[in-house]
């Protein structure tokens, strides 16, 4: 496969970037986009120029670390999968691919694709966990029956991989779908009860201090995660927000 | 060899951890409060200890080289976690694991150190629930099981085919509470270059900002790497692609000891390689082989048609099928341990037998799983049981709801739908039970340095078993090094702050900083990956499934001058000081360049067969691996300058409690 | 409770909150709206009684208005600080592969929406105004000094329906009220944390109402229309 490519590139934090073109031969549509960029980088090595530096790390779809807007799309024009898992072979010959950072004031760029998701990181610090201790003197793990149901969809809530892709898809660089996930998986289970009010309040206020828009519910996020998390996990934050509310 | 102390308790097997405890010496919580420990990496053993040192109320400074603590790879594993909570009652106990570990371990591993792991295995279920870990559950609420290669009880707990995941995002969570409490400092983007060692004592690290290239110094009374395996080593492997061995391999340099690097798991069920491009193996979870059936055409002729794409592998008759694993094993069958499976996969391909273009590809079956499920589904809800399209609708459906994830990952790598043709796997590198030696209390030669989970050797001994990585990562993080360590800063409470002024951080950075300059400056010919895919080469095929001595020595040799074409003409671009992906690689693909070779130089000390050491040379008639009675040791080796100098220190293994027999799983 | 308005999810209540109340007063618009169809003489009843009743003119009127105010600076904060929140756009982006047309260009539709209501104080509200409140006459007959002269308002309304040009904006700002409550409808209800079951039922009933309320309406304007 032929291929231009359409590239951000920004030195760093203060660079003002801009998009360059690259042309490529000899794709295999059997190649992972990834790879893709490796043979990119490798030619780019060859010709003594700077390498295109992008975040990847397990190139299995779990660790949430691939992060780009391809072609108009986080990670995409495929469903449910993230960059790493994208082959070649959802691209045809000649196609002209567009591909650029997340884009959120939230989501400061380090350099080229690569950006700094570490407000997420933040938003979990302030309210992210279950206050157990660590000291594997709890009940016995059959003491606390969970429904079937119950735990499937915590599950279903807690398979984000913390990528970024709603904000980086919503109109508005919202975070809702990140932390009503992490918020619903808490709500669904009884051990999260205790501390449901302080959770959702202070992960709100840290995702509204990080700068993320507000949720307008356009389900753009939900289409480009690459876990398919619900538009549900959403509506169950707004949920426990104004239940949290209301207890003053 | 007066060095090597295991420093294993006195007394009974069952009693030795619980008196160990009760005698250590204790920090009283105010004096924690003036110890400093760093923790580098932040996969389930880091994350886990992390969290437990700041709650016990040490000042713990962690390090990913990630962008997030999240994102170490221990949430890639799928499959679950052992624990001998026996909630099944299906016989399993401390004892069962303790000892299907030891066998699966191929007698290889420390009786005691092992006999612990299984003790506190039911803490961590109990502790993961507690945390909000969506385990996977039956319909009366209470946890479900399944089970894994090599065992017979179903003693494996899960959440879906993310287990890993959860578990990590589970020490996560514990993590950010600290962090949030200010007893954790993390540091993202960091990546540990050097070990400090002041009056013998480990006493600091020099990392590397990712992001600016700074060089920074930290200090602490004591260091403990939970810095995962050096899989990557092949290249090719199931790790993330940034996994490395640069830590541990630092320490090794500054003295601690490296043991049995050769013990290398070869996982069997992995998508085979498609192309030169490939960058990376993908894991298919050990769970499949709970349904799926493994094998390769019994005919050389219809191989050749498979392969020329003129017979699909479902029209090809039963009796034209050869189950080599049901055949060779008849008692576990395709739930063999890993490096079995692996053994006959690879037996199967080189004999000409292997179903894709490579010639390196076998199937797995789920077509009589999908018959069986959907004619139960059929029975459960009164439908007819002879309808097959009815059945094998049903059937799928379970399929779906078992492994759906992971047959929509195949699906998107390969091309071909698994619900409607075998999918087709081959043997990958993917997890290295070898590692930094430590002693009971997971410390290794160095005083004050500690390695938990994968980076160190302790308890898989020579091949691991499914869902028991997750269970030992967690076991060190949570349960064993938090009270082992605090017997050694227990000395350190009245050391105050440690300066990092002093002569020897001078030294380590300058260290640093030299290295660096010579990647960056070497303007060579060849980018970093073009030695790395070199490296594999020679690592997957002299020092990889099965081993012999030429070909050990060879790789000896070849990596040798491999790393010195290294040195000469690796060539990368930019500079030290900024966000340089290339350099970090570099350093990286320097250290393999060393470990390799000591790996080939273990593989060929040891003149066995045992778990994932196999060696040609020793098997049985069968094709089995041999073990033999006076390689009953760990190596470890001592670091004295090139790889080929390495000193071999031997730390005899003793079984008390556990009579050393012929693994057999047949 | 303090401070809930101020936060993101507080904003998204306050948003669903004032969009339940005007779609609850469109659904009363039309209805009396819909009579001046049928018969004369029972829209003018209900007209008379909402433009004289001091508890509708009163309370009700000055609500309503609050209500509309709000949404509208409501929704154009939103819009401003959610446009804050990327500063650099994308080069590509191709976002009709995610979502509706309706929900990315809300504030458009509003805008549409709210220059429509400035035509629509200006051709009835403001003129009512004038009437009752500046000229005093409160009786709501065609002439205040005859008794038997009737009302004035489905006349008024007749005359307003002449202009093609008035009914051709009348029919496209409700075109765009429509899509504007495609998406508004289902999204207040997700807002107020609405999700389970009854979603699905929900969504169905909310096309019917989206589409049906402007329908009626427009049908309104093209019947006084053709057959004046």
């Amino acid at each position: 496969m032929k291929l231009t490519l359409k590239i951000w590139r920004q030195k760093d934090a203060k660079d003002r970037g801009k998009i360059v073109d690259y042309q490529l031969d000899d794709i295999s549509p059997d190649m992972s986009f990834l790879e893709m960029l490796d043979v990119l980088n490798q030619q780019l090595i060859d010709k003594d120029q700077d390498p295109i530096a992008f975040d990847h790390d397990c190139r299995e779809g779990i660790c949430g670390m691939c992060s780009m807007y391809i072609n108009g799309r986080a990670h995409g024009p495929d469903r449910e999968i993230t960059v790493c898992q994208l082959h070649m072979r959802s691209f045809s010959d000649g196609d002209t691919i567009y591909i650029e950072p997340w884009r959120a004031k939230a989501f400061p760029v380090i350099k080229d694709l690569v950006v700094d998701r570490s407000a997420f990181d933040r938003i979990q610090q302030a309210g992210g966990f279950i206050s157990v201790n660590t000291s594997g003197n709890t009940q016995d793990a059959n003491n606390i029956l969970i429904s079937k149901h119950a735990a499937d969809t915590a599950m279903d809530a807690a398979t984000c991989i913390g990528c970024g892709a709603c904000v980086a898809s919503c109109k508005n660089s919202s975070a809702m779908l990140f932390v009503g996930a992490k918020v619903s998986q808490y709500a669904l289970l009884p051990q999260g009860q205790v501390e449901a009010a302080d959770r959702v309040m202070n992960m709100v206020k840290q995702m509204d201090e990080e700068g993320f828009g507000n949720c307008t519910n356009t389900g753009a996020c939900e289409v480009e995660c690459p876990k398919g998390i619900s538009l549900e996990n959403i509506a169950r934050m707004n949920r426990e927000y104004l239940k949290a509310n209301l207890k003053g | 060899m007066s060095k090597l102390d295991s420093r294993t308790p006195e007394g009974p097997l069952k009693d030795k951890w619980t008196t160990y405890k009760d005698k250590i010496n204790l920090v009283n919580p105010a004096n924690k409060r003036l110890i400093d420990v760093i923790v580098v990496g932040t996969g389930l053993a880091g994350g886990s200890a992390s969290a437990t040192l700041a709650e016990l109320g040490y000042n713990v400074k962690a390090f990913c080289f990630q962008d997030s603590p999240r994102r170490a790879h221990s949430i890639a594993a799928q499959g679950g976690v052992n624990a001998a909570k026996n909630y099944q009652g299906d016989g399993d106990s401390t004892y069962r694991l303790f000892y299907d570990t030891v066998k699966g371990g191929d007698y290889r591993s420390r009786e005691a150190n092992v006999h612990r792991l299984a003790e506190v295995s039911v803490n961590i279920i109990d502790q993961c629930v507690a945390q909000g870990v969506p385990f996977a559950r039956d319909y009366g609420g209470l946890l479900d099981n399944r089970s894994f290669g090599g065992v017979l009880v179903s003693r494996t707990f899960y959440a879906k085919g993310q287990t890993g995941q959860q578990l990590l995002l589970g020490a996560y969570s514990a993590m950010n509470r600290q962090i949030g409490r200010g007893k954790i400092k993390m540091y993202n983007r960091h990546e540990m270059l050097d070990v400090v060692i002041v009056d013998g004592k480990a006493r600091g690290i020099i990392a590397r900002n990712l992001v600016t290239g700074e060089i920074e110094r930290h200090s602490a009374h004591a260091v403990v790497l939970g810095t995962g395996g050096y899989g990557n080593a092949f290249y090719l492997s199931t790790y993330a692609m940034g996994s490395n061995v640069t830590a541990a391999w630092k320490a090794h340099k500054r003295g601690a000891f490296f043991a049995n690097p050769c013990y290398t798991q070869i996982h069997p069920t992995c998508i085979p390689v498609s192309g030169d491009h490939q960058s990376k193996l993908t894991l298919m979870s050990e769970s499949l082989r709970n349904d799926g059936r493994i094998w390769v055409p019994k005919h050389k002729k219809d191989v050749e048609a498979i392969r020329e794409g003129k017979l699909k592998p479902t029209n090809l008759a039963e009796e034209d099928r050869d189950y080599y694993l049901e055949r060779r094993y008849p008692a576990f069958g395709n739930l063999v341990p890993r490096d079995v499976a692996s053994r006959a996969a690879k037996e199967r391909c080189d004999a000409g037998y292997g179903v894709n273009k490579t010639g390196e590809a076998v199937y797995l079956d789920f077509a009589d799983a999908i018959k069986r499920y959907g004619k139960e589904q059929a029975h459960v809800k009164g439908l007819d049981e002879d309808d097959s399209a009815l059945i094998n609708k049903l059937g799928k459906e379970i399929i779906k709801a078992k492994y759906g994830n992971l047959f929509q990952m195949y699906e998107k790598i390969v091309d071909q739908n698994p619900y409607e043709t075998p999918m087709m796997i081959y043997p990958a590198v993917h997890y290295t039970m070898g590692g930094v030696w430590v002693d009971y209390n997971l410390m290794t030669t160095v005083p004050g340095l500690y390695c938990i989970g994968e980076a160190n050797f302790s308890d898989h001994g020579a091949n691991r078993l499914g869902a028991s990585a997750l269970m030992q990562g967690l076991a060190d993080g949570y349960f064993v090094l938090p009270y082992t360590i605090g017997d050694y800063l227990s000395d350190d409470i009245r050391t105050g702050p440690i300066s990092v002024d002093s002569q020897e951080f001078d030294e380590a950075e300058n260290n640093v900083k030299d290295r660096l300059d010579k990647l960056i400056n070497n303007n060579g010919k060849y980018s970093v990956d073009h030695f790395h895919k070199r490296l594999g080469k020679i690592m997957w095929n002299k020092c990889g499934m099965s081993r012999n001595e030429k070909d050990l020595k060879e790789a000896i040799e070849e990596i040798a001058a491999l790393r010195e074409e290294f040195w000469k003409d690796v060539k990368v671009p930019g500079t030290a000081n900024e966000f340089n992906e290339e350099l970090a690689k570099a350093g990286r693909v320097a250290d393999f360049l060393e470990l390799g070779e000591l790996f080939a130089k273990d593989a060929l000390q040891r003149e066995e067969s045992c778990g994932g050491h196999f060696r040609e040379e020793h098997q049985t008639p069968e094709g089995e691996a041999k073990r033999r009675k006076e390689f009953q040791y760990v190596s470890a080796w001592e670091y004295k300058g090139e790889p080929k100098d390495a000193v071999l220190h031997k730390e005899e293994l003793v079984y008390e409690n556990i009579e050393v027999k012929e693994r057999s799983y047949k | 409770m303090s401070g809930i308005f101020n936060s993101s999810i507080g904003r998204k209540f306050a948003m669903a909150l004032s969009a339940f109340f005007l779609m609850i007063f469109l659904v009363m618009h039309v209805s009396i709206n819909f009579t001046s169809v049928f018969s004369e003489e029972l829209f003018n009843k209900m007209s008379h009684f909402m433009g004289t009743n001091p508890l509708v003119q009163g309370v009700m009127q000055p609500i309503l208005i609050f209500g509309v105010v709000f949404h509208f600076i409501m929704g154009f904060i939103l819009e401003f600080k959610n446009k804050a929140s990327r500063s650099v756009r994308y080069s590509k982006n191709s976002p009709s592969g995610n979502s509706t047309w309706m929900s990315r260009n809300m504030l458009l539709s509003g805008v549409v929406i709210l220059a429509f209501l400035a035509l629509h104080f200006y051709d009835f509200w403001v003129h009512e105004m004038t009437v009752k409140y500046i000229d005093g006459d409160m009786s709501g007959l065609m002439d205040p000094n005859n008794a038997d002269s009737g009302f004035r308002y489905y006349e008024e309304l007749r005359e307003k329906f002449v202009s093609p040009l008035r009914v051709s904006i009348y029919t496209v700002s409700f075109v765009l009220l429509a899509m504007h409550l495609l998406h508004g409808f289902n999204s207040a209800f997700q807002s107020l944390g609405a999700n389970n079951k009854y979603t699905k039922s929900l969504k169905g009933f909310g096309k019917v109402y989206s589409i049906g309320i402007p329908a009626v309406f427009i049908f309104i304007a093209l019947y006084h229309h053709f057959t004046h």
